[in-house]
């Protein structure tokens, strides 16, 4: 324990000595506050606050990590943050109320949900322009591209479905029922298979991206928590192809998923009603929000373990992380 | 300016609703509903919409319906409505030569008990939206009916549970004279019993007060002399429950059917995606969702989860999985609601709620059942008359 504590002490000192320019900062978007809370990962502390507009929930990077998409659902707008000048710079016509999103890996065309008109928006996020709307089921949530490109896959919470959209022809081609209310899509790196939650079935989906079939579905049980209270919600695959984290919502658990076999090979404790997760440079930690106590977790990956946590703004919601 | 600009271009962008596929299946829903007489009340701030009920199952067509169009399943709502002093004989005549299998029943008790005794059966399901009276699920229970609203039974435990767990377990009980005060004041009896509270005293407010003249002298009277921790109200239909608060002898609170108050749905309710439903709910009525327009949502949206996650829209198909052990369905309220095979009775966490803010939802933690929580709330198993199979 005293060791830990030295071995950790050591470890923010080298951290500091080597940091700040190169410090990778974390954006959590706090969903009843308004605003969006700055933490560097290095010495994991707030360092700042950005006013936002109103209801910020997805948020992401492009992939040249210069701008910080955030999605303000009660404005209807997705608000574009230029990192390097530290302001807002416009904002995107996502459509009502949007709510995940996810940039296509040529960093052009960002995928939209918007929950309150069943639809999927396509933007152009250089000519600031909506390229395509598409019908979806109802309450669109989670989105996902493949990192090959070819697909945009939305889930949509009440119909219970994956919607596959082809992403060269905005065209929506199939789709896949899964458990009750699908919250979050994740593509493996290959782009051959797909994790989809299900909140209210408890379950994750393994989805073949070929056949489109649910291949294997991953249950969770938590000694002491009934089976109810475990909502699957957001996924992270690590870089190294061995684990999935899965945070479990009211569980108050993230679940460390063994991607071969497909079991849960440890249970960590987190704050309370867990949302979603990000990692730091380099997977070494695993940072996670949690909506009802208002904090951030860290995971000691190593370790699989949760060493602090972070208080941020009220509700806490999305996180990204730029290294 | 700029948003209002685009959002005007963003509607001339949107796709008209893709035309339903051919080969797609039909599943038609009768929707009977009788209107109430009610009676006169002395709070009578908020009316009772004429579509209560209806505008539920209205949404939950066209939230079926999206996604009908990607199994091939459409979904339709027949409407058929009578007035408060319609004879029962034509409602069942109707019923009996409807085509529809599924058929949702927004009756008063009364009604509803003359048709199920009248119906021999078998060929329809029929979904409870109106009538909570426990009866119907531990007397006239049959494999045919089912009951999305939530019965006296399990709203009164949803309170007492909260009560007891707050250790506010000696009751005053003031109950009305109508029908359903009654069964109410009943209800939080049985309830009292089984999570161990105790009713210290009862009253029966006799309506010959118009108690918002003279609530100020005759409350404190009633309430005087009994030493109590809550004073619990039977008041169904808002008769004189609102006047109690305040008032009372000794400073207490005031729950059962005014002041804290169980319900299945209600617009305080915004947590589990609920603020959503809320919304698409208002847009479409006008007003918000109350616990009918909920209890005939679910009913719908039962039919069109079998019907979708069962692959078919043969009747006999849909009604067999809505009662088998597979079906789940997510309904806003954190946890994935069935059908108890012993009462038909949907099983679901019960709202406590004050007019503006929602202070809890039941089941409380702690209290557990072997099965499921959300069974303790209402009649269980073993406390069943009638039989299902």
């Amino acid at each position: 324990m005293l060791f830990r504590h030295w071995v950790i002490a050591l470890f923010w000192l080298a951290a500091g000595t080597v940091s700040s320019a190169q410090a990778a900062t974390a954006y959590v978007s706090n969903e009843k506050d308004n605003t969006v809370t700055l933490i560097d990962t290095e010495r994991m502390e707030v360092t700042g606050t950005i006013e936002v507009g109103q209801r910020p929930r997805g948020i992401i990077l492009s992939h040249d990590m210069k701008t910080l998409y955030i999605c303000a659902s009660d404005d209807d707008t997705v608000q574009i943050y230029d990192i390097e000048q530290q302001k807002f710079v416009g904002e995107l016509p996502s459509g009502a109320d949007p709510e995940q999103f996810a940039l296509h890996p040529d960093n052009r065309y960002l995928y939209i949900s918007n929950e309150d008109d069943n639809l999927v928006t396509v933007v152009d996020v250089e000519k600031r322009d909506v390229v395509a709307q598409i019908d979806v089921g109802v309450e669109p949530e989670g989105m996902a591209v493949s990192p090959d490109g070819r697909w945009a896959v939305n889930t949509s919470e009440t119909t219970n479905m994956v919607h596959w959209i082809d992403a060269k022809t905005f065209e929506l081609v199939d789709n896949t029922l899964v458990d009750q209310r699908p919250r979050h899509v994740e593509f493996e790196p290959d782009s051959k298979t797909l994790w989809a939650s299900s909140e209210i079935g408890g379950t994750v989906s393994i989805i073949d991206t070929d056949s489109k079939l649910v291949r294997h579905k991953i249950n969770f049980s938590i000694k002491g928590i009934h089976p109810d209270r475990v909502q699957p919600v957001g996924i992270k695959l690590g870089a190294d192809g061995r684990y999935a984290y899965v945070a479990l919502g009211p569980a108050n658990h993230v679940a460390v998923v063994d991607r071969k076999s497909y079991e849960v090979v440890k249970y960590i404790l987190v704050g309370r009603r867990v949302w979603h997760m990000a990692f730091t440079p380099g997977d070494r930690y695993l940072m996670t929000t949690n909506g009802v106590s208002g904090d951030v977790t860290v995971i000691d990956l190593a370790e699989l373990k949760a060493i602090k946590s972070i208080k941020v703004g009220r509700y806490p919601w999305g996180i990204t992380v730029r290294p | 300016m700029f948003r209002t600009l685009v959002i005007g271009c963003l509607a001339c962008l949107m796709v008209a609703t893709r035309a339903w596929p051919a080969g797609t299946v039909q599943v038609p829903v009768l929707y009977i509903k009788q209107q109430v007489e009610r009676p006169p009340v002395l709070s009578n701030l908020d009316d009772i919409p004429a579509d209560e009920g209806l505008a539920g199952a209205r949404l939950a067509v066209k939230d079926s319906n999206t996604t009908g169009r990607f199994t091939g399943q459409q979904f339709s709502l027949r409407e058929l409505a009578f007035e408060a002093a319609a004879d029962p004989g034509e409602i069942i005549g109707q019923l009996q030569a409807a085509e529809e299998h599924f058929v949702i029943l927004d009756l008063p008790a009364a009604t509803l008990e003359a048709l199920l005794r009248a119906d021999p059966g078998g060929k329809r399901l029929l979904f409870n939206v109106a009538a909570p009276d426990d009866r119907f699920r531990t007397e006239l229970c049959r494999n045919d009916l089912l009951h999305t609203l939530p019965s006296r039974a399990m709203l009164a435990d949803a309170l007492s549970q909260y009560l007891v767990k707050k250790r506010w377990t000696r009751w005053l009980l003031i109950e009305g004279s109508l029908a359903g005060d009654k069964l109410f004041a009943d209800a939080i009896r049985r309830s009292a019993a089984k999570f161990g509270a105790k009713i210290v005293g009862h009253k029966v407010w006799d309506g010959a007060r118009d108690a918002r003249r003279t609530a100020q002298a005759e409350v404190p009277r009633l309430t005087q002399g009994v030493e109590y921790d809550v004073l619990i109200v039977a008041d169904e239909w808002g008769d004189f429950g609102e006047y109690l608060m305040y008032r009372t002898w000794e400073p207490r609170p005031v729950a059962g059917t005014q002041g804290l108050f169980a319900t299945a749905w209600y617009r305080t309710i915004e947590q589990w995606g609920a603020s959503q439903l809320q919304a698409r709910f208002g847009k479409a009525a006008g007003r918000p969702m109350g616990a009918r327009d909920y209890a005939a949502w679910a009913a719908l949206r039962s039919i069109s989860e079998a019907a979708i996650r069962g692959g078919s829209a043969e009747p006999a198909m849909i009604g067999a999985y809505i009662q088998s052990p597979e079906f789940e369905l997510a309904a806003y309220k954190g946890r994935k609601l069935s059908y108890r095979p012993w009462s038909g009775q949907l099983r679901q966490p019960i709202a406590l709620s004050a007019a503006r803010s929602l202070v809890t939802q039941s089941p409380q933690e702690g209290f557990l059942h072997r099965e499921s929580e959300l069974d303790t709330l209402g009649f269980d198993r073993p406390e069943i008359q009638c039989k299902r199979s």
